[in-house]
């Protein structure tokens, strides 16, 4: 194992004690792992709520501060959190204006967020929910749990939480998550399988020469396995996936999204031909994020996510955030 | 008859065998899930043990109740809820007797099961834990002294996941490659029927 960590069972708990001393601009409660940030709750503000496995980072802790999430629940390595944490979060950012909770498509995040609904419900919160789904790879989601959430839930976290600063009232806040993930599509490729810390060993094996297509988050395969692609034929099959399925009238954010051990140098190599792609198929880039942002360990390789915006989402996307992973405009 | 004492027995059996097959049960995850199944339930079960010592729930309803609330609480991912609401579910369709019958059990159990098949939307064949569940609590209901034939049809229902593909949870994901792999969670089921077993002989 070659991991910096000291056992599995606290790497979770040891993140949020390094992260608390890195920010303290964030309330970062180790026990009950919650991350607020510290001014919560802000009076007559819509409270946002996001959560899922560790393993994701920034995802979702570093997206907690003005502009973006009030906060944030990390659950184990790939575990969703419990519905405990979420009450807890729920509780500590509502200001009376209601918490919107964003939840990823899977199976542990949607039943231990409808489990975390019905206690804050309880407690006197008023509650929205939003689903993430925007990952094309999962083509018969008759047969599946649905479409995964991936890398839209960067835009859906920072747009509705530019909303929410401005003061948006939570019918409107949860209508603009909403479009913004029925705006967006992901597709994602790994190069490399990753190790979690408490297997220790990659999750499966992928022979070098060989990549993944279709993958998620969580270091599973993908839908199917081809020889080693170059950057250029990549960018032409994820980007080609996305469209099949988004036909953009307008132009769109980009995310060129690393897993993890994908350094940047190739990243912007690869950002270079999905441009190049988009600029082919005709599609306008409004903005372009390149950079580790819903990673999946150690995993290598990256996925496209791609948003059509109008000038009402454009224009909260542009509005500043103050994150530890996403910070720009103040 | 069953009393709080024997549900505790089994849940502290049940840790102990989580514990013993941790390590089967993530390597099983690997293959098609995420490689933590093992862990979770490793985790949910010591909180388990610890809170039934402390609590100590007079009735096996209570035992049941307490110990399905703390798996929700404790072990997150889709195991927790899962395996929480089927203790859950059953305790409180044991309500408040002191003791109760095998029979009582198998029709509680039921209750259990269809409320985990609600929760998840799932349903027998789907590649799941209902697929060791419900095969075992139809033996179960059969006759008053089959927990045995419960094990036994638990652990035939966790094999025959292997040919099946995944509809539900994240090994959905992989489709067809889904396929040729054992459930972890109709494993870990079938380990569970398989020390409630253990305790009753």
């Amino acid at each position: 194992m070659r991991m910096l960590i000291n056992v599995p069972e606290t790497v979770v708990a040891d993140a949020l004690r390094g992260m608390a001393a890195a920010h303290p601009e964030l309330a970062v409660d180790v026990e009950n792992r919650v991350i607020v940030r510290r001014d919560a709750p802000v009076a007559r503000k819509v409270g946002l709520v996001s959560g899922g496995g560790s393993g994701h980072e920034p995802l979702h802790g570093g997206f907690v501060g003005p502009g973006m999430l009030d906060a944030a629940c990390p659950g184990e390595v790939f575990t969703s959190p419990v519905p405990d944490q979420m009450a807890r979060a729920a509780a500590a950012v509502d200001s009376g204006e209601g918490v919107l909770f964003i939840v990823k498509n899977y199976t542990g995040d949607v039943l231990n967020f409808d489990m975390a609904a019905e206690l804050a419900e309880d407690e006197g919160v008023r509650l929205a929910k939003v689903l993430v789904n925007d990952d094309v790879a999962v083509t018969d989601s008759l047969y599946t749990a649905g479409r995964r959430g991936t890398g839209a839930t960067l835009f859906v976290e920072k747009i509705a939480g530019a909303a929410a600063e401005e003061g948006a009232p939570l019918e409107r806040v949860e209508a603009i998550a909403r479009q913004v993930n029925e705006s967006a599509r992901s597709f994602g490729v790994a190069l490399s399988a990753c190790s979690t810390p408490a297997k220790g060993s990659p999750t499966f094996d992928l022979p070098s020469g060989e990549l993944e297509l279709g993958i998620g988050i969580h270091g599973e395969p993908g839908r199917e396995r081809r020889a080693m692609m170059t950057s250029r034929e990549i960018a032409d099959f994820a980007v080609n996936a996305v469209l099949e399925d988004l036909a953009p009238s307008g132009p769109v954010l980009a995310l060129v999204n690393g897993m993890g051990a994908t350094p940047l140098l190739e990243l912007y190599g690869f950002n270079a031909e999905v441009q190049r792609v988009l600029a082919e198929r005709g599609v306008a880039v409004a903005r372009t994020l390149v950079g580790n942002y819903v990673t999946s360990l150690d995993m290598a390789g990256c996925s496209v996510t791609l948003c059509e915006v109008d000038e009402e989402l454009l224009r909260l996307w542009d509005a500043p955030v103050q994150t530890a992973g996403l910070r720009w405009g103040r | 008859m069953l009393d709080a004492d024997f549900f505790r027995r089994w849940l502290s059996a049940a840790a102990a065998a989580v514990n013993r097959e941790a390590d089967h049960l993530t390597e099983l995850d690997s293959a098609i899930g995420d490689a933590d199944h093992g862990s979770n339930l490793q985790r949910g079960f010591a909180a388990v043990t610890a809170v039934l010592e402390k609590e100590a729930p007079q009735t096996p309803g209570a035992v049941l109740t307490l110990a399905g609330r703390q798996l929700i609480s404790t072990v997150g991912g889709a195991s927790g809820p899962l395996y929480g609401t089927l203790l859950r579910r059953t305790g409180k369709a044991l309500g408040d007797a002191a003791e109760v019958t095998p029979g009582q059990l198998a029709e509680a159990l039921r209750a259990g099961v269809a409320a985990v098949a609600q929760l998840g939307g799932a349903k027998a064949g789907d590649k799941t834990m209902l697929d060791a569940l419900e095969p075992a609590v139809e033996a179960l209901g059969e006759s008053t002294a089959s927990f045995a034939a419960a094990r036994e049809a638990a652990e035939q229902g966790a094999l025959a996941t292997v040919p099946l593909q995944a509809r539900k949870g994240r090994a959905s994901y992989l489709g067809e490659r889904s396929i040729g792999h054992q459930d972890p969670g109709a494993t870990s089921s079938a380990l569970l029927v398989a020390t409630l077993a253990e305790v009753a002989s």
